[in-house]
């Protein structure tokens, strides 16, 4: 029952954040478009804290639940009513980043849910043969992808915030080096690379154990490489955000946000594809996309295309 | 290659909803004056604070012994509600200081 009631809120929150959204872009409805998103979201989580059960499983942790709520959400309100009107674009780049920083951390845990935490409950002795024969119950590869997108896309858009934050209220220089969109793009290839190694070989990596005694347990045995792979993929995330806005003037930061915005968006969508969860799958990618175009309206007004703002201020290299 | 078929497979209508997402995301805003640009920026923002929903997932089913695990998805529920709280509350004063000056 609860769970169905749960549907309909999720239903109710992606409507609300379409409507939201084409309202916040007329400027007589604008105000009125971001309280209905917002009304949706509360609703949203409200519904998730209360209802959400995974296999008749509810969630647990409460305390922690609210302490977190509670004071994201005091500082939240401080720094947003505190803040002044010119440094706007900055505080908007900041709360940016902690949506990637939470989208890459989700990634982290669950990774460890996958690679280390022995199963329990559903302790199922078909599934542990077929596994002790070769034959993964689950489909890791799949999984493993998402999680390794939504840490790659959270974390590059988490480190490019920070820096745009520090660029925007001059704490950051503009900083570059000759062929750093070399260095650049054989980072971001080193890290899809790798990312693209563990999904290949990790139903090779992760062995699930069967022990009978001296009770029944199926353990997940993972090599110890995965886990180093993992981490330095999002090292080299991290890294790749960094190098990627740090040569980007600060006039054209404001499309760097918005750039970056759209990545939180899809970071966001990948953990609607982990959990099922139509409400974060559709709000991230509903961001994800428009705030795509929003970059390449954006750079249409200051009469630039994408490509001279990324790549246009590399090594003094390009003319006008 | 086998698994990732089969996710793929296990999760279409997910990818059916991301699709016509994508293109529900142009169509919604392809229209914007120039003007609501960092407004509806700023409002997409606190939208894809919807993650917190994921960081409350994983706070709810950490289990009360794996520490590492509490405090990644205690970290990740403050990140999450300071994105969306922070989002909503900012994107409402850049959309009243419109009104105020017309």
């Amino acid at each position: 029952m609860s769970i169905s009631v749960l549907s309909v809120i999720y239903l109710l929150g992606s409507v609300t954040f379409i409507i939201g959204l084409k309202m916040l872009s007329h400027p007589a409805t604008a105000r009125k478009g971001n309280l209905i998103a917002a009304g949706g979201m509360t609703l949203a989580i409200l519904g998730t804290i209360f209802l959400y059960h995974n296999n008749g499983e509810r969630l647990h942790n409460y305390g922690w639940i609210f302490a977190g709520l509670i004071i994201g959400g005091i500082i939240g309100v401080m720094a947003a009513k505190k803040v002044k009107m010119t440094a706007m674009p900055e505080m908007v780049s900041l709360f940016n980043g902690t949506g990637g920083a939470c989208a890459a951390l989700i990634s982290i845990v669950e990774f460890g849910h996958m690679t280390s935490i022995p199963s329990k409950g559903n302790f199922n002795l078909t599934d542990a043969i077929s596994a002790m024969a070769g034959a993964a119950p689950g489909p890791a590869g799949g999984k493993l992808l998402i999680i390794l997108l939504g840490l790659i896309i959270g974390s590059v858009s988490f480190a490019g915030s920070i820096i745009a934050w520090g660029k925007l209220n001059g704490r950051i220089k503009d900083f570059s080096f000759r062929n750093q969109h070399i260095v650049n793009l054989l980072v971001l290839g080193l890290s899809l690379l790798t990312a693209i190694y563990l999904v290949a070989t990790i139903d090779n990596h992760v062995q699930m154990k069967l022990t009978l005694l001296p009770d029944p347990k199926l353990q997940i045995v993972t090599a110890p490489i995965v886990k180093i792979l993992f981490y330095l993929v999002l090292l080299l995330s991290i890294t790749y955000g960094v190098l990627f806005v740090m040569p980007i003037g600060g006039a054209d930061m404001p499309v760097v946000i918005s750039l970056l915005n759209s990545f939180t968006g899809v970071a966001a969508a990948c953990g609607g594809f982990l959990y099922n969860n139509q409400v974060m799958l559709t709000g991230g990618i509903l961001v994800g996309s428009a705030g795509t175009i929003l970059t390449i309206l954006m750079c249409k007004a200051m009469n630039r295309s994408l490509r001279n703002v990324l790549i246009g201020s590399f090594g003094g290299a390009k003319a006008g | 290659m086998a698994s990732i078929l089969s996710f793929i497979h296990q999760h279409i209508e997910l990818i059916y909803i991301v699709i016509l997402s994508v293109f529900l995301g142009i169509e919604v805003i392809s229209r914007v004056p120039s003007v609501l640009h960092t407004p509806l920026m700023s409002g997409a923002n606190a939208i894809h604070g919807v993650v917190i929903i994921g960081a409350i997932i994983v706070m709810g089913e950490a289990d009360a012994d794996n520490y590492l695990a509490l405090i990644l998805g205690f970290l990740a529920v403050i990140l999450g509600t300071l994105n969306v709280v922070g989002g909503f509350v900012v994107t409402d004063r850049m959309l009243e200081m419109f009104k105020s000056k017309k």
